[in-house]
């Protein structure tokens, strides 16, 4: 049986690079399209088996456990619905000459390429490796948030480039830094980078080397988390890129990164003597939430919006995880299940609303439950959704947060639902001036398939009225490990 | 460890951080490749050497990239886009040079500081490289946050990177490594390329990432 699981890892991984490779073989775009969610499909597929598969026992290199199960389907499951949201957004942009044939070519084989990194981040069991692959994810990522190669598109491509590889600069010395720490007690070699190696030994190695490792790990994916005060790339890269980056960034890479900090976090909580993990996401966490809930009245940009509200929510995550102990870890978990796919379903709807209207201004753009209902009700369930109102999935999860803050430090608790309320006002203050009103701008049908954008939603509101038993007793024991 | 290893390995890894030092206060662009092109020289001899004592011959490879890679493709490479960019005048320094080196001087201390007491039971080489790869790379930040023009701020991560391989190599036996550089490489030649490829297209008017800001849709 182990023969058989070991190749639904193997599946995960080889899967997107051959059809990257097919994808940049082939020049026509319609059938690369439908590669594109066939491979993205049969990852998912691959992702879910291993629920019912035997697990390989962790190796040097790889490991699948019930932490990084929960990454991958999700990863895999948003990766295949924004490919075939992909689809329909790239005919729009193929048919106004935005982008070309060839621009399509690269553009699904970097998508492919993006999914193998996240998947191998995921599933890696060595610190060097996940870097590696965190690395490769993100070097994609900037090839396509540069690809319309207007002056905004390089300038946001630029920016992301540099900020995210001073980012992984950092999280590369503090690898370094786990690597030095656990040597003289795991031993020179491969066996001192391999993830289930060092969890096991972690009370033993030098607690301030390792305090100091996970600062500067902390900073580095933290980076690429989009944390305030390391966010800068972050809103840029989401308004020039093409939408369905804007869905994966924001849907799958913030949430690549999140994993990397978990993995060494739980490091860290294995020896006693190390500063505690906690105080620091805590900070990090209600700073992204308040600076980005400020943020969200002065934008005009209707993606860099919704960018600064992943900020926010990554905020609200990682203090979540920062709180640490079941409920709080169970909340953050859920919360991150339910922003991935809340936040790219309103990528969806907002890049065929930018289509259809010609402007991502959001002063141009009104009454979009007039002019298009499919779209615009899509909106308002997206950000009703988003700003935590109840009974979507996101009600729940903040909730949680904010109960298990109020019963374990009360005080946190305060800041922490100012931001809420916050961000809550200004997302309902764009939302009645987008999707109500006088309609405004281009009133064109919209082409689109909205099966993703709704499916998503579904699944968000679904979460919100009842979770199923098996999913709770899951999300408990992975909040459990989470420590 | 006899004493005459250590104080080789010592030496090139004081040098570099000294050549990082020598960074700051270049104020044009064909000194400032230059200058980097001896500090990738520097780490190339630095690798070489810990090849040498901890008798690990990948570390040759690593040591051969540095050398071929980064002390003459890229500096070549830079000298010629800079002529054909024709940028090759003053580097506006965001930040005065005094301030520069002041701040640079308490980076320095502040990874001395932090790394030295933190490794006290470490093996005194693997503690000193760390302590100094912590000094480059922090100055190699401050290099790309006084510069404004895009090919010094490359050139300023490129020196960060230098100290990450120093890290990387003082530390006995952590695999991976040689993978590392080459990621790093081809990571560094896409930001040349990108440079590049901005001028060629003929997107910007100058690589100086000041104007670029003047693109920012928040002021659409």
């Amino acid at each position: 049986m182990s023969g058989f699981s070991f190749d639904a890892v193997a599946a995960i991984l080889f899967i997107p690079a051959g059809a990257a490779a097919i994808l940049a073989a082939f020049p026509n775009y319609r059938m690369t399209a439908i590669v594109n969610m066939i491979a993205s499909l049969l990852t998912l597929l691959a992702a879910l088996s291993l629920f019912v598969t035997d697990r390989p026992a962790p190796g040097q290199y790889l490991i699948v456990d019930d932490l990084n199960i929960v990454f991958i389907v999700l990863n895999t499951f948003v990766g295949f619905t924004t490919s075939v949201f992909s689809a329909s957004y790239i005919a729009h942009e193929l048919e106004t000459g935005r982008l070309t044939a060839p621009n399509l070519r690269f553009y699904h084989a970097m998508y492919q390429i993006m999914m193998f990194g996240m998947n191998l981040a995921f599933v890696s069991n060595n610190i060097g490796l996940m870097w590696v692959a965190v690395e490769l994810a993100t070097l994609t990522t900037v090839l396509m948030v540069g690809i319309y190669r207007t002056h905004e598109a390089l300038e946001a491509a630029w920016k992301y480039f540099i900020l995210g590889s001073v980012g992984i600069a950092l999280a590369l010395f503090g690898t370094i830094l786990v690597y030095m720490a656990a040597q003289p007690v795991v031993g020179e070699g491969t066996n001192a980078m391999v993830w289930s190696v060092l969890i096991e030994k972690a009370a033993h190695f030098d607690p301030a080397l390792l305090s100091v490792a996970f600062i500067f790990l902390l900073l580095g994916y933290g980076t690429k988390v989009g944390l305030a005060p390391l966010h800068a790339w972050l809103p840029d890269a989401h308004a020039e890129g093409p939408t369905p980056i804007s869905a994966v960034l924001s849907g799958l890479l913030l949430n690549v990164a999140l994993y990397a900090v978990l993995r060494f976090k739980l490091l860290l909580a294995a020896s006693p003597q190390a500063i505690g993990p906690g105080p620091l996401m805590v900070t990090m966490g209600l700073t992204s939430l308040i600076f980005a809930a400020f943020m969200l009245y002065r934008r005009r940009d209707i993606k860099r919006l919704f960018a600064y509200s992943s900020i926010e929510h990554m905020g609200i995550i990682v203090f979540a995880f920062g709180m640490g102990g079941p409920l709080a870890n169970f909340a953050g978990l859920l919360h991150m299940v339910m922003h991935s796919l809340t936040k790219s379903a309103i990528f969806f709807a907002v890049g065929h609303i930018a289509q259809v209207k010609g402007t991502q201004r959001i002063s141009e753009i009104r009454g979009l439950t007039e002019s298009h209902p499919g779209l615009g009700w899509a909106l308002v369930i997206g950000v009703v959704a988003i700003a935590g109102l109840p009974p979507l999935g996101i009600f729940m999860s903040e909730f949680l947060v904010v109960s298990s803050t109020f019963a374990r430090h009360p005080w946190l608790a305060i800041p922490l639902v100012l931001g809420l309320l916050i961000a809550f006002g200004a997302l309902l203050l764009r939302l009645t001036g987008l999707a109500f009103g006088e309609p405004r701008g281009g009133m064109a049908p919209v082409e689109a398939s909205y099966v993703p954008m709704y499916s998503h939603l579904a699944l968000v509101f679904a979460a919100g009225i009842y979770l199923p038993g098996p999913l709770v007793a899951w999300f408990q024991h992975v909040a459990g490990i989470l420590g | 460890m006899s004493g005459i290893t250590f104080d080789i390995a010592h030496l090139l890894a004081g040098s570099l951080v000294l050549i990082s030092f020598m960074m700051l206060y270049q104020d044009r662009l064909f000194a400032l490749i230059n200058v980097f092109a001896l500090h990738a020289v520097v780490l190339a001899l630095s690798v070489a050497w810990q090849a040498y004592i901890q008798d690990a011959h990948h570390l040759y490879i690593t040591a051969a990239i540095a050398l071929v890679f980064k002390a003459i493709v890229i500096p070549v490479g830079l000298h010629r886009i800079i002529q054909r960019l024709g940028i090759h005048r003053d580097i506006e320094t965001a930040v005065g040079i005094g301030p520069t080196m002041l701040a640079g001087i308490g980076l320095v201390t502040l990874s001395m500081v932090l790394m030295l007491r933190v490794t006290p039971e470490a093996d005194p080489l693997a503690r000193e490289d760390l302590a100094f790869a912590l000094s480059i790379i922090l100055l190699g930040l401050l290099v790309m946050v006084t510069r404004r023009n895009a090919v010094s701020q490359v050139v300023g991560f490129m020196s960060l990177e230098n100290g990450l391989v120093l890290a990387a190599t003082g530390a006995k036996g952590m695999p991976l490594v040689v993978e590392i550089s080459v990621a790093f490489s081809i990571l560094i030649a896409f930001i040349v390329i990108g440079v590049f490829l901005f001028r060629i297209r003929e997107r910007f008017d100058t690589v100086d990432v000041g104007a670029l800001d003047d693109y920012r849709g928040e002021r659409r």
